[in-house]
């Protein structure tokens, strides 16, 4: 980037792309044209800043000067100001929501303050489609270093070393696995990148794949040169296409510079790089099914052992790991493991990129060390609950994980703690609920997923996740019956406890979890027939205040089920039987007079 | 579901992505895609010239078509509308506008309208979730939509299209 004199860095992120970061684009360099100013302002799209909530953003270099809320229209006033006087657009500044005060940079805001950016790194930094801005931030400096002067075993013992875990969600060691696969014998072995990121509300590897595709590819081949491997396969879902592209288009940058292919920067290391593509199966996230799935078959899982590390693609030896986890080691092998592990608790090293959304305020995708709390994440980076809500609860771990109560606020946040809480750390998304949310609707969220994505080979997640969510959705629908959270209980347990893979293993866990920590909830349901979050329509009643109705007949009026009867200037009636809870009259009443019971 | 007679120059289309990935049955999985890519969906007819030129069974490719999300054995409308069901989306009030959507079309999820103009279908996060909830008409992302918007954003796509009735395939 050296020889412009400014750059104008866009969010090129999926979130800001929808919100028309391309046309802010094209503004921007006719503007930039007109004024005659091409050969000192640059105009890149970068992967994603995070900020989401704040799209579509734009970064002015050098300066850093951090503009929310662009639209194509503002490219003019930021050209002409910024750019030609050097004054900033301050309406598009940043406005602390506390001091009201404009923050110009990211450094001074809240949402940026906690979190250490490690696999993030470049996001929003560089511009993926440009493998010399990777290059220029140390990229292939790793690779470089491991084939000139480090043998498999060295590289193996410094991951290791630096105590990272498997980011895709179970936590597995990498240096470990990358040494089993390294020891078993064969001619021909794998490396593969898990991008088949399916749970919803999680956006994490494919921000990275879309803002620093070559910290993926370094990685793999590096993985490759330590366990043997000439190959390397991702697996992407077919439905992120823009990640698909950026990453064909890193892939044949690679190859021009050497970096892929054969003999490698002149070592005789031979790697290369196939994308193969997802087709929406959740399931194939599970290591067995998604390479059942590259083999061209369903993608269901089969039993482990053999472990890919043993038997995998086309029956070789196969590594597996997930893009977060491999966005992670080009940094380890240049600061060195002793770094990465000062970072993080005792048994979680490094950091952890979460999509943090729902009921917040700073909807984003952050990366904060291990051991951060829950607490910091959801206020003080967060910004706190949306239209000041009370906090209810986190979901972490997704479709296997749980839900944290206010009481875990306070739990910093790795591994371990997150499983004693009754959830798991999961590939990242991390979902914040109000006092709106209703638990029992939420499990019963989850498992219509589920229901969807099992495979269908094993009879308890097949048909017992079935039974769960008829429970759960006749709870929503005021038919439950005390004996019912026993039920789900058990029943849950069976599944958990016969299940072949991860999939059907975890799926009661937002059940088990919901009915662990908010059980007062489901007996709200079964036992008062009311749901306390006024989310089950079913068990919901609109009732009609006497003293506050003055008799205007509008609700009457517009009941389109003739349920509301009254006259003229007296207090009117609903009757329960024939109302269908559609809400009309809720909304038409000027004088709130009527009541959600 | 009648049976459909496919075209000459369709069948050589199908032959042809087999032949790129060199008959292999472990491409399956590319063919489909590109197969869908073309076609727009893969009626049981198509599935066969796949088996046939992969030397599989149609057994197998069906197997596969119905075990992944993405593959579809119905044709999709012309504009095709999709909503985001992720977590993200669902608590920012997903439900209400798919609701609203089905109310509107008159098609519950996965299902075309009669005139072929619409095509409902749901997916899981989109990776937009700061503009929760998110509707998305072809490629087109509207997002933080409203069950109030949803009939001005099908009016945008109904007067658009002045295409003579399309029948389904």
């Amino acid at each position: 980037m050296a020889d412009f004199k400014m750059h104008v860095l866009i969010c090129g992120g999926t979130g800001c792309k929808a919100s028309l970061s391309e046309a802010i684009k094209t503004s921007f360099n006719s503007t930039i044209e007109s004024c005659e100013l091409e050969d000192d302002v640059q105009v890149i799209m970068t992967g994603c800043f995070g900020f989401c909530e704040k799209g579509p953003i734009i970064k002015i270099l050098p300066d850093n000067t951090f503009y929310v809320h662009v639209k194509p229209e503002d490219a003019e006033e930021i050209v002409k100001e910024h750019l030609v006087k050097g004054r900033p657009v301050e309406r598009l500044l940043y406005k602390d929501p506390k001091s009201e005060e404009n923050i110009p940079t990211s450094k001074g805001m809240d949402f940026y303050k906690k979190q250490i950016r490690i696999a993030l790194r470049n996001c929003g930094f560089i511009d993926p489609e440009q493998i010399e801005e990777y290059i220029a931030r140390d990229g292939y400096m790793a690779l470089g270093k491991c084939i000139s002067g480090m043998t498999p075993v060295d590289v193996i013992d410094e991951i290791k070393k630096s105590g990272l875990r498997g980011r895709g969600g179970g936590g597995f060691p990498t240096g470990l696995k990358w040494e089993i696969t390294h020891k078993s014998q064969a001619g021909q072995k794998y490396v593969v990148c898990n991008a088949d990121e399916g749970d919803p509300g999680a956006f994490m590897d494919r921000s990275i794949l879309e803002g620093d595709p070559h910290s993926v590819l370094e990685a793999m081949a590096i993985c490759g040169y330590c366990i043997g491997a000439d190959t390397g396969l991702i697996y992407i879902r077919a439905e992120y296409p823009l990640a698909i592209e950026r990453l064909k288009v890193a892939i044949n940058q690679a190859r021009e510079y050497g970096l892929l292919g054969e003999n490698i920067l002149g070592s005789g290391f031979n790697f290369d790089i196939e994308l193969r593509y997802g087709a929406g199966a959740f399931v194939c996230g599970e290591e067995t099914a998604l390479i059942h799935s590259m083999e061209g078959l369903r993608g269901e899982p089969t039993f482990k052992p053999p472990f890919p590390s043993e038997s995998g693609y086309l029956g070789k030896p196969t590594n597996v790991n997930n893009v977060e986890t491999f966005a992670n080691i080009p940094v380890i092998l240049n600061k060195g493991a002793d770094w990465f592990s000062s970072i993080g608790t005792e048994n979680s090293k490094g950091t952890k990129v979460f999509a943090l959304a729902g009921k917040i305020n700073n909807v984003g995708l952050i990366e904060v060390p291990m051991g951060t709390t829950l607490r910091e994440v959801v206020y003080d980076i967060g910004g706190g609950i949306k239209d000041g809500k009370e906090f209810k609860s986190v979901q972490t771990g997704g479709p296997s994980g749980g839900c944290l109560t206010k009481d875990f606020l306070d739990t910093p946040i790795d591994y371990d703690n997150l499983v004693a809480a009754g959830s798991m750390m999961g590939s990242g998304g991390m979902i914040v609920m109000d006092e709106d949310d209703c638990m029992v609707s939420i499990a019963k969220f989850y498992l219509e997923f589920t229901l969807e994505e099992s495979c269908g080979k094993c009879t308890p997640c097949r048909i017992g996740n079935k039974r769960l969510y008829e429970i759960l959705d006749s709870i929503t629908e005021g038919k439950g019956k005390e004996e019912d959270i026993e039920r789900l209980k058990m029943l849950s347990n069976v599944i958990k406890d016969t299940s072949l893979c991860g999939l059907g293993q975890s799926s009661p866990n937002p059940v088990l979890s919901t009915i662990h920590n908010f059980e007062d909830e489901y007996k709200a349901h079964v036992v008062d027939g009311k749901c306390p979050s006024g989310q089950c329509k079913a068990l919901l009643q609109y009732v009609i205040e006497e003293d506050k109705c003055t008799g205007c007949t509008l609700c009457f009026r517009n009941c389109p089920v003739g349920a509301i009867t009254g006259e003229r200037r007296a207090p009117h009636f609903i009757d329960q039987s024939l109302c269908i809870k559609c809400g009309v009259c809720y909304e038409k009443c000027k004088f709130d007079a009527i009541e959600l019971v | 579901m009648p049976k459909i007679k496919l075209a000459e120059n369709t069948i050589q289309l199908i032959k042809d992505i087999c032949a790129k990935f060199d008959n292999n049955e472990g491409e399956l999985i590319n063919v489909l895609h590109q197969v869908q890519g073309k076609l727009g969906y893969l009626p049981a007819e198509v599935q066969e010239v796949i088996a046939s030129e992969l030397n599989t069974s149609v057994a197998k490719v069906y197997g596969v078509v119905t075990f992944y999300s993405f593959f579809t054995m119905l044709p999709q409308g012309e504009n095709p509308i999709s909503i985001c069901m992720g977590t993200a989306c669902y608590v920012r009030g997903a439900e209400q506008v798919l609701s609203e959507l089905k109310r509107q079309l008159n098609v519950e999820v996965g299902q075309t309208t009669p005139d072929g103009k619409f095509s409902l279908s749901s997916l899981r996060c989109v990776g937009a979730c700061g503009l929760a909830p998110v509707v998305m008409v072809g490629e087109k992302v509207y997002g933080r939509v409203s069950p109030t918007q949803v009939k001005e954003i099908i009016a945008e796509y109904r007067e658009g299209c002045d295409t003579p009735e399309s029948k389904s395939a």
